[in-house]
């Protein structure tokens, strides 16, 4: 199980938790100029990275507020928590 | 050049005079040549049926599959191994139900037994909405010409008897449909099996080699680069499930696709006491009776994106709260055994089988929950692709530029456990 470090509530098992999927994907503002295929690459296409995953979190069962998680997928460790809003941070590794 | 004699009671009896010492190994292991026709990255139960129905079908068997590990180690043999047709849309009916066919076939073909067992499968409605599904269900099933049934309480009471249908039960039973030529499989023996026939046509199996990259020219695949060097191959058919994203990555596009973990356990064998497949869309369990006795269940995913092979405990307590709920009579049982795979879920929770945009590259994946029941089908189709370079009508729906085209498959209802 996960320890997640809410920024409102401290850190509480990932059970509070509801997952938000990868962070940082962007909703297309010239939606008029948009061929089916960068649609397509915007709903559907994913990075799903062996290594770092910056990914969303709602504390769903607590504050309900939604925040960024940088986190390793395979060894599951957070790297860093962060506000919905700010870039990802830069990680050395 | 073959090894492997057949099997069959004349050389079980020979063997068994001769204390057993005569066996020969089920394939070779040779070092890779400098260039196949066809290379298959993946040695799971879908990558070695690919490679087996190339050699059958097609008659290519200049043909190497390269696995970094070794053969059936990662899904292959960590699923839950239920084998089952009955899905909602034509196109994956068409697809599942070939696969079905192969399997009923499979033991005498491949000419080692797959424990391939017929014993039905049930799946549970517990509310008004679910029971409504599963008769729609049911009736498409049958239009495609796949056996489905709906049963009512009472036949579900019947039919197993150990399940909890009271109705005042948390998670009351109002009606399940049945797939009689559902059941379950022995996975190991079917990585095995493709493995041993696939060698005997003379295909490579090179295990404990890793592919690094691809070596791409003009937008057309030349060979791949692995841990034992280069490796050239005309075609190469990657099967990798869970690492898919980050093989296409290696060849330069995305995917649709998340790796989550799944996990799933055992129980100490105990006497039969279940006869049959039963699945809960609802509460996410489904559960049958291996032939040693043990009882192997099957939670839901976990949410997050994950390569580890491991989730959190509390989906496994989920699991085990549901499962008794409906089976009270578990509530003794010890487990023994409880592990994760890596599934590779798809938006609309079907599969990926065709051609990329490299030339010469082809992907099969996005299997997600459910792809052990497909393996031969999965890999008869995957093989008519390499070998023709276009899909069969069976996959042709499951290309990747459904997202595109938005020709989605939504088989999330009949998929049984949520993506």
């Amino acid at each position: 199980m996960l320890l997640i470090s809410c920024p409102h509530c401290g850190p509480r098992a990932e059970i509070e938790f509801a997952y938000g999927h990868e962070a940082h994907i962007a909703r297309p503002t010239d939606q008029e100029k948009l061929t089916d295929a960068e649609w397509a690459d915007y709903l559907f296409m994913r990075k799903n990275p062996k290594g770092v995953h910056y990914e969303r979190w709602v504390h769903a069962r607590g504050c309900r507020r939604w925040f960024n998680v940088a986190r390793h997928t395979v060894t599951h460790e957070i790297l860093a928590v962060y506000r919905m809003g700010d870039p990802p941070p830069a990680l050395d590794r | 050049m073959a090894i492997s004699s057949r099997y069959s009671i004349i050389s079980l009896a020979r063997n068994a005079l001769n204390y057993h010492r005569d066996w020969q190994v089920a394939w070779r292991s040779p070092e890779p040549k400098p260039d196949y026709d066809v290379i298959i990255v993946g040695g799971g139960g879908h990558g070695l049926a690919t490679a087996y129905y190339l050699a059958k079908e097609h008659g290519i068997t200049n043909v190497a599959v390269i696995e970094k590990g070794w053969l059936g180690g990662g899904n292959t043999g960590r699923n839950t191994t239920v084998v089952r047709s009955n899905y909602l849309w034509d196109e994956s009916a068409h697809l599942y139900e070939h696969s079905l066919k192969l399997w009923e076939g499979l033991s005498q073909d491949l000419n080692f037994n797959t424990m391939f067992s017929q014993r039905g499968l049930m799946s549970l409605a517990h509310n008004t909405h679910e029971l409504r599904e599963i008769n729609r269900r049911v009736n498409a099933n049958r239009l495609n010409g796949i056996d489905s049934e709906v049963l009512t309480v009472e036949q579900v009471k019947a039919y197993c008897p150990i399940l909890n249908c009271d109705p005042k039960s948390r998670y009351p039973v109002m009606g399940a449909s049945l797939q009689r030529r559902g059941g379950i499989a022995r996975h190991d023996a079917v990585a095995w099996g493709y493995a041993r026939a696939a060698d005997a046509r003379g295909i490579d199996i090179i295990q404990n080699c890793e592919v690094t990259g691809f070596r791409i020219e003009n937008g057309r695949v030349r060979g791949v680069e692995t841990t034992r060097g280069f490796i050239g191959a005309k075609k190469v058919g990657c099967v990798v499930a869970g690492h898919a994203s980050v093989v296409a990555g290696m060849a330069g596009f995305r995917l649709p696709i998340e790796s989550h973990p799944l996990q799933a356990l055992v129980s100490e064998p105990i006497k039969p006491v279940l006869h049959t497949v039963v699945m809960s869309s609802a509460v996410h369990v489904y559960l049958s009776q291996s032939d040693k006795g043990e009882i192997v269940m099957g939670a839901g995913i976990d949410a997050f994106n994950s390569y580890a092979q491991r989730g959190s405990p509390f989906v496994v307590e989920h699991l085990l709260n549901a499962l008794l709920e409906l089976f009270p009579t578990f509530s003794r049982l010890k487990l023994m055994r409880e592990w994760g795979g890596i599934v590779d879920t798809c938006p609309d929770a079907s599969p990926i089988i065709g051609r990329t945009p490299v030339e010469g590259i082809y992907f099969n994946c996005g299997w997600g929950t459910g792809g052990f029941k497909a393996t031969p089908g999965s890999g008869w189709v995957m093989a008519y692709t390499i070998a023709n370079d276009r899909p069969h009508r069976l996959n042709e729906p499951f290309a990747l530029d459904r997202f595109v085209n938005g020709y989605l498959i939504d088989e999330h209802g009949a998929a049984g456990v949520a993506h």
